[in-house]
Order: C-alpha cells, then structure tokens, then sequence
C-alpha cells in the first residue's frame, strides 16, 4: 500500500481563479487505477463533508477520450500510448507527489476542476470532418469499392483518434494539428471521402484556426503523448491536403 | 488561394519556403567563404564577382534581405501567437520527455542568430555598401588609384577575424545556428506536407547539413583567427 501527496488544481468554475491544492492519500493499491486512487480522494472528501474532485471520466477503457488528466507534468501520466484511465498506480512509488492538471489551452477553457470544454474539436469536426451519404436506398456498398491496403491501414489508424486532446495539451503553442490531421487524413485516404476533400480541409483548418489554437511547429509533442499513436505523417499529409485545395481555390 | 497565408498551415509554408532559401544561401556563402582557406585570389575574384554583379546585386541580395526579415518577422508573429493560446502554464510540466530541447527553443536560437546578424551586417555588409555606393568605389582594389594594389576583400575578411572576442561571438552564434537547424531541417520538409519514406531518408543528410555547415562557418573564423 502506498502513502502519496496530491498536488491537485482546484477551480469552482470558470470565472473563477483556481488554485494547486494538497491531498494526502495513504492505504493506495498499486493494482489501483489511477482515476480509482482519484475515487477513493473523493470518497475520503465526500465523508468530511468536503467538495469532491471534478474530473473527467466515463469508459476507463482507454476508447471514449473522456479523461484528461496532466499528471507529474505529461499529458495521461509518465506512460506512453494509454490514457489516464489505463494508468495504474504501480507507475507510482510509496512517498511520491503527484501533480494532477487540467489540460491547458485557451481553446479548452477549464469548467470545473481538472474538467475542460473540448466542445471546440466538436465544431472543428462539424465543420467538415464527415462524409455526406445518399441514404436513399441506392447506396453503393462501402465494400465493393476497393481500397488499396496501405491506404486502408493508415486510413484506420487515423480513425483511431479518440479526440482526448492530450495533442493540444502537452503542445508548447496548444496545436490541434494531430487532431485536425488525423480527422483530415481518415476520410482523404479513402475514396468515400475524397469528394468533398477540399471543402473539408479547408473548412476544419479555418475553424481550428477561429477557436485560437496554435500553430504546430513540429516539435513531435503530439506524437509522443497521444495514446492512439496518431503519427505526424498524418499533419504532413494535411498540410499537402490544404495547399492543394488552395491552389484549387 | 489569396488567403493562404492567413492560416496557420498557410504561414507554416510560407516560414518553410524562406527556411528552404536561407539554407540554399548558407550553403553558397559557406563555399564562398571557405576558398579563402585554401586560395587567397579565388576568394577575391568570386567575392569581387558577387560584390560587383548586376544581378547578384541588383536581383539576388534584394531578395536575400526580403527573405531573412521576413523569416524573422514570421517566426516573432507565429510565437506571440502561439503563447497567447496557452493563458494558464502548469504548475509542472516535463516537456524534456516528448520534444527536442532544439524543437522547442528556435525563438531563443533565432534570435542569438539574429542578434548575430547584425553584427555580421555591421562587420561586412555596411562597409562594403558604404565603399561601393556612398563612396562610390566598385573598383574592390585596395587602392582604387592603383590597379597593382590588388582586390582588398581576402584582407577584410583576414582583419576581422583578429579579435579573439569576436571570433567566440561567431563560434557561439554558428553552434546556436546549428541548433536551430538540427530542429528547422525536417521543420520545413514536414511543414510543406513532406513526409514519407524518402523524406525520412533525409534525416541523416540533415544532421550533416546541420552541424557540417555551422561547423566550416567556425573552422573559417578560427583558421584565420590562428594564421593572421
């Protein structure tokens, strides 16, 4: 069992200021997730009659992208690929102190706690990152069209983006590149989605643009912390995809 | 395609294409410079050809100084940007485990290399105006009135390299240079959507380019610096 010392950033809301506020823990299981070392705080709070911890959750299986943690300075935690509900507390050690913050980006402004508005990569993906169907009962069979491997593996692999945000969180300028790239990339690798190619980059780098994130400078943050592995393959390819569609006009 | 440049993925491309041509011109300058180690009148006649040509002078060097401000001024616009989309920093933050210390402080490299210029700008580029256009010697002699005194530039470049202060201000800056392009290299390849298995290949040749460059930029200074 492990004895630990929480630094956790603590904001009643969005207006007003918050603060790094410290929590003893003690009796923690290694075998312990971390957002279940997180429950047994709020547990603790709850029974004194205390505030509990806001944070983010709802699959903890590593699929919906809900939890958005920035533990000990990393977006997710020190491990790599996993999310902040795949951590487990054996990453700890008994003593540590552990920083737990929300991620920060003015495009991601906190609501509560350690809980972000991301509603921003939903008006990003509004903004172009579908496909239009005709759902009129002639729709051609999606499996009949063929699709070269290599285009279907990568394709897949940029599907694979939860949109958690850690991208933008552990970016020195809060980029949303991997994102928008990975949004981009799924439908542009495959012919479905290569009708409306250029509208659809175009529209989604304009709105990323009007929610104030950065700009990438390619520093490989995003690589590094995402937990689906979205490689920056998929931000070159985006970048060709916009410079294209602007010589198109 | 007017509003390119309004977008961030635009003004990337636009930061890349200047990168590009600044590192095409370091490469012209470094071998420019480096026959001054190994022949006193090659350096001369090429510096008196580039001093004196029409189009390197008319057309080239004009935009050369088009593309360094604009190289600066875009990389001083897209930082102050890219801190305002951060208000609140965190408490901790281990940015040392997912990025390069060069990928995130080209500010910091930029501006030594900056600062730099200006003295290098001070050093050759303003005497050398000031000789050709104010004074109105395009001669390149060390006596215009005596065409036997031959071209002064080799001289020049000799004279500068006296000063132990100003050969460590080079040495610093050309490490810093290196710096920036250990990061700035593959920057640009990924930032105009190049990406792919032969890109990757490059990554090698950039790490050459990157520290070769700088490191002839050095070894001229202090050759001269030595043999004076």
């Amino acid at each position: 069992m492990m004895n630990l010392t929480l630094k956790i950033w603590r904001q009643k809301n969005a207006n007003e200021k918050g603060k790094i506020v410290d929590y003893p823990v003690s009796g923690i299981s290694p075998d312990m997730s971390f957002l279940e070392m997180l429950d047994v705080l709020n547990q603790e709070l709850i029974e004194k009659g205390k505030e509990p911890v806001a944070f983010d959750h709802d699959c903890r299986e590593g699929i919906c992208g809900t939890c958005s943690l920035y533990i000990n300075g990393r977006a997710h935690g020190p491990a790599t690929k996993i999310t902040a509900c795949q951590l487990h507390m054996r990453s700890f050690k008994d003593g540590d102190t552990i920083y737990i913050e929300p991620w920060r980006a003015k495009a991601f402004p906190v609501v509560k706690d350690l809980i972000v508005d991301r509603s921003s990569f939903d008006r990003i993906q509004q903004a172009g990152g579908f496909i239009s169907v005709n759902t009129s009962g002639n729709t051609q069979d999606a499996n009949a069209i063929p699709i070269e491997k290599e285009h279907a593996d990568k394709a897949f692999d940029a599907a694979t983006c939860i949109g958690c945000g850690a991208c933008v969180a552990s970016c020195k300028n809060s980029s949303a590149m991997l994102f928008v790239s990975a949004k981009v990339s799924q439908f542009a690798l495959l012919p479905q989605g290569q009708v409306e190619a250029t509208d659809r980059v175009m529209n989604m780098v304009k709105q990323m643009d009007e929610e104030g994130f950065g700009n990438c400078t390619n520093t490989g943050a995003c690589e590094v912390e995402c937990p689906k592995g979205i490689s920056l393959e998929n931000i070159a390819r985006m970048n060709r995809e916009y410079l294209t569609a602007s010589l198109k006009g | 395609m007017s509003g390119i440049f309004k977008s961030s993925v635009g003004r990337k491309f636009a930061m890349a294409l200047s990168a590009f041509f600044l590192m095409i011109f370091l490469v012209m300058h470094v071998s420019i410079n480096f026959t001054s180690v190994f022949s006193e009148e090659l350096f001369n006649n090429m510096s008196h050809f580039m001093g004196t040509n029409p189009l390197v002078q008319g057309l080239m060097q004009p935009i050369l100084i088009v593309g360094v401000v604009f190289h600066f001024v875009m990389g001083f616009v897209l930082e102050a940007k890219n801190k305002a989309s951060r208000d609140v920093g965190y408490a901790k933050n281990v940015a040392k485990d997912n990025s390069t210390w060069m990928s995130r402080n080209m500010l910091l490299t930029g501006a030594v290399v900056l600062a730099f210029l200006v003295l290098h700008f001070y050093d050759f580029w303003i005497h050398e105006m000031t000789i050709k256009y104010v004074q109105g010697d395009m001669s390149g002699l060390v006596d215009a009135n005596n065409a036997e005194s031959g071209f002064r530039y080799y001289d020049e470049l000799r004279e500068k390299f006296v000063s132990p202060v100003r050969v460590l201000i080079y040495v610093v800056s050309f490490v810093l240079l290196s710096l920036h392009l250990l990061h700035g290299f593959n920057s640009a390849f990924q930032s105009v959507g190049a990406n792919n298995k032969y890109v990757k290949s490059l990554k090698g040749f950039s790490k050459v380019y990157s520290i070769g460059i700088p490191a002839l930029f050095i070894f001229i200074a202090v050759y001269h610096h030595f043999t004076h």
